[in-house]
């Protein structure tokens, strides 16, 4: 009977324990984001508050407000930043997933020499960091007057996004089973009826998550576009944020409405990603 | 004459050889050829200028290198390890959950939406010594009066960088080893148990061995982009105040653009690139290794 006791005590201790661990590790993982939201509703005065301000006196839209009229402090063009960083981003995206498709089938159905080789080779394109990459971008990029542009932007995010798009579309390729191209094919389409009509649609989530991926990539991306743009007709959004600092200030209520107004495409697109995502990233690596 | 006829796949992966050749090859070829040379951008005629390894020479010479060197292999070394096992503890809270589960799989995707650049500004103000989150709790909770100078200290500010990096990285560990956990077969598992196996034992021998090649991915995933390292740090400190968190790619942003001595920049950033492609092989080949354990690899 005591033992018994013993045991569901100990049971119940360690379901508590396993409660409070999950629920501290979810509240780091939040607290960061929501502070940012949260300080993107209240006056800079109050953020600055010392002592601190916890529970917020009053919450508004002033830096929302401040934000879309271009008058804030400062006048950051926010909504042109937004244009840019949507033009660039969705242009490049759509680009690197026509290249990645291309890739992709060549990597999952044809066996070639030194098919090892040249996967590696493109992953490694990946791997330079962006700063190394973006000094003699910079030159390259002055010269040809492509500089400050969205077409020199797309560019780059396109061959930043490729190897990646591969690498996933690849893994979902995989999966859609060769017979099935096949049959098609007896059935008298041509390759290419037979990747549009039977292996596409098949693969067709998998290519939208990589396309959200990268989209996200080039969405987020800052190292090289902080060196790539110039002027207000090509910065991003994650440029943009520089904007609300100046040399001993940061305009912290500004900056994190823009926070938000980038996070919120983010968020719904990792939301409706989210399981395909995973299912992409472990095929690709596991079966690969 | 038979037209040539270059074979499929061939044709298939033309546009991503074009393009990767064009924006990233072909940058880094003159960049290597400017590494040679005594190149600044405010004197376009020094690309002319042939100088051998005198930029090699001196970074090896130089102590800041050095530092910023090492300081760059620590932190990825203690972020990627801390990473990994916050990642694997995170996948097996959540994978022990059995109600609400997909909800808690999605908070869990948070940190992946923010911008480098953002993470960057928020642990910026989280960590401000005046303002800071960091700082008024602990005042607020009494634990100290003093305003801790979190991003002016040398050893705090790397230990702020270092909670940045692992705030915006952990859940992509945590994520990929709870697809792994999923995919775990529950036979073995029950059978150790029948056989008298601790939890640990059957964790130690059956689940770990299960999910290492779930976890080499997301080595070899977070090795592809850890440079976006840079984005944090430089929003942070700049690799300031006076050095004291300089890294390897913000010691090259500095001098290519800040001082514009883009020869000597390149060069760094040629050492820069070997590292960062020595991290990746080394994942993939752990990857392959892990891989043909479980008879998967092919």
């Amino acid at each position: 009977m005591n033992e018994n006791l013993q045991h569901r005590i100990r049971k119940y201790l360690l379901k508590a324990l396993h409660f409070v661990a999950l629920f501290i590790a979810m509240a780091i993982i939040c607290v960061p984001g929501l502070w940012v939201v949260l300080n993107s509703f209240r006056p800079t005065v109050e953020i600055m508050a010392k002592p601190p301000v916890w529970i917020p006196n009053e919450l508004n839209l002033d830096n929302y407000r401040a934000m879309f009229g271009a008058v804030g402090e400062g006048g950051v063009p926010v909504l042109q930043y937004f244009t840019n960083s949507l033009i660039v981003s969705v242009t490049s995206t759509l680009i690197a997933i026509l290249v990645g498709m291309a890739g992709g089938y060549a990597f999952a159905r044809y066996s070639f020499k030194g098919k090892a080789g040249i996967f590696i080779g493109l992953m490694l394109t990946r791997a330079v960091p962006g700063v190394s990459l973006s000094l003699p971008l910079f030159i390259v990029m002055a010269k040809t007057g492509l500089i400050d542009t969205h077409l020199g932007l797309i560019l780059v995010y396109v061959a930043l996004n490729v190897p990646f798009t591969i690498w996933l579309i690849d893994g979902f390729f995989r999966q859609v089973p060769i017979d099935l191209a096949e049959a098609a094919e007896i059935d008298g389409c041509t390759r290419w009826q037979a990747f549009w009509k039977v292996e596409f649609p098949v693969a067709r989530a998998g290519v939208a998550s990589a396309g959200i991926f990268a989209f996200l990539t080039s969405w987020n991306e800052y190292a090289l576009a902080s060196q790539l743009t110039r002027s207000t007709f090509s910065k991003t959004m994650p440029v943009g944020l520089r904007d609300f600092t100046s040399e001993f200030t940061i305009n912290w209520g500004g900056m994190c409405a823009l926070a938000v107004l980038m996070i919120i495409p983010a968020l719904i697109l990792t939301f409706i990603v989210q399981k395909h995502l995973i299912a992409g990233l472990t095929f690709g690596g596991v079966k690969g | 004459m038979s037209r040539f006829r270059p074979p499929v796949w061939f044709v298939l992966l033309l546009p991503a050889i074009i393009i990767l050749a064009a924006v990233v090859l072909i940058p880094l070829i003159l960049s290597f050829y400017s590494s040679f040379t005594p190149y600044k951008l405010t004197r376009p005629d020094t690309l002319y200028k042939w100088i051998g390894t005198f930029n090699y020479e001196k970074a090896i010479k130089s102590t800041h290198f050095w530092a910023a060197f090492g300081r760059t292999v620590l932190l990825l070394t203690i972020a990627l390890n801390l990473e990994m096992l916050m990642g694997l503890g995170l996948a097996l809270l959540v994978n022990k959950v059995t109600y609400g589960q997909r909800a808690l799989r999605t908070i869990m995707m948070f940190p992946m939406m923010f911008s480098p650049v953002l993470v960057g500004f928020q642990f910026k103000f989280i960590f401000n010594d005046n303002v800071g989150l960091v700082n008024n709790a602990l005042q607020s909770l009494g634990l100290t009066d003093k305003a801790i100078p979190w991003l002016v200290d040398g050893q705090l500010a790397f230990i702020a960088i270092l909670t940045a990096e692992m705030w915006s990285a952990t859940s992509v560990f945590a994520i990929l080893i709870l697809a792994g956990l999923f995919a775990v077969p529950r036979d073995p598992i029950e059978a150790a148990k029948v056989d008298g196996c601790t939890p640990w034992q059957s964790f130690r021998h059956i689940t770990l061995p299960y999910i290492m090649p779930f976890i080499y991915i997301a080595l070899a995933i977070r090795s592809l982009d850890v440079a976006r390292a840079y984005d944090i740090v430089q929003i942070m400190t700049n690799g300031g105040p006076a050095r004291r968190t300089e890294l390897l790619w913000t010691l090259i942003g500095r001098t290519g653009y800040i001082d514009a001595k883009m020869g000597y920049a390149n060069a760094m950033g040629y050492i820069s690139i070997f590292l960062a492609i020595f991290f990746t092989v080394y994942f993939f080949r752990k990857l392959n290794a892990a891989r043909s354990e479980l008879g998967m690899a092919g």
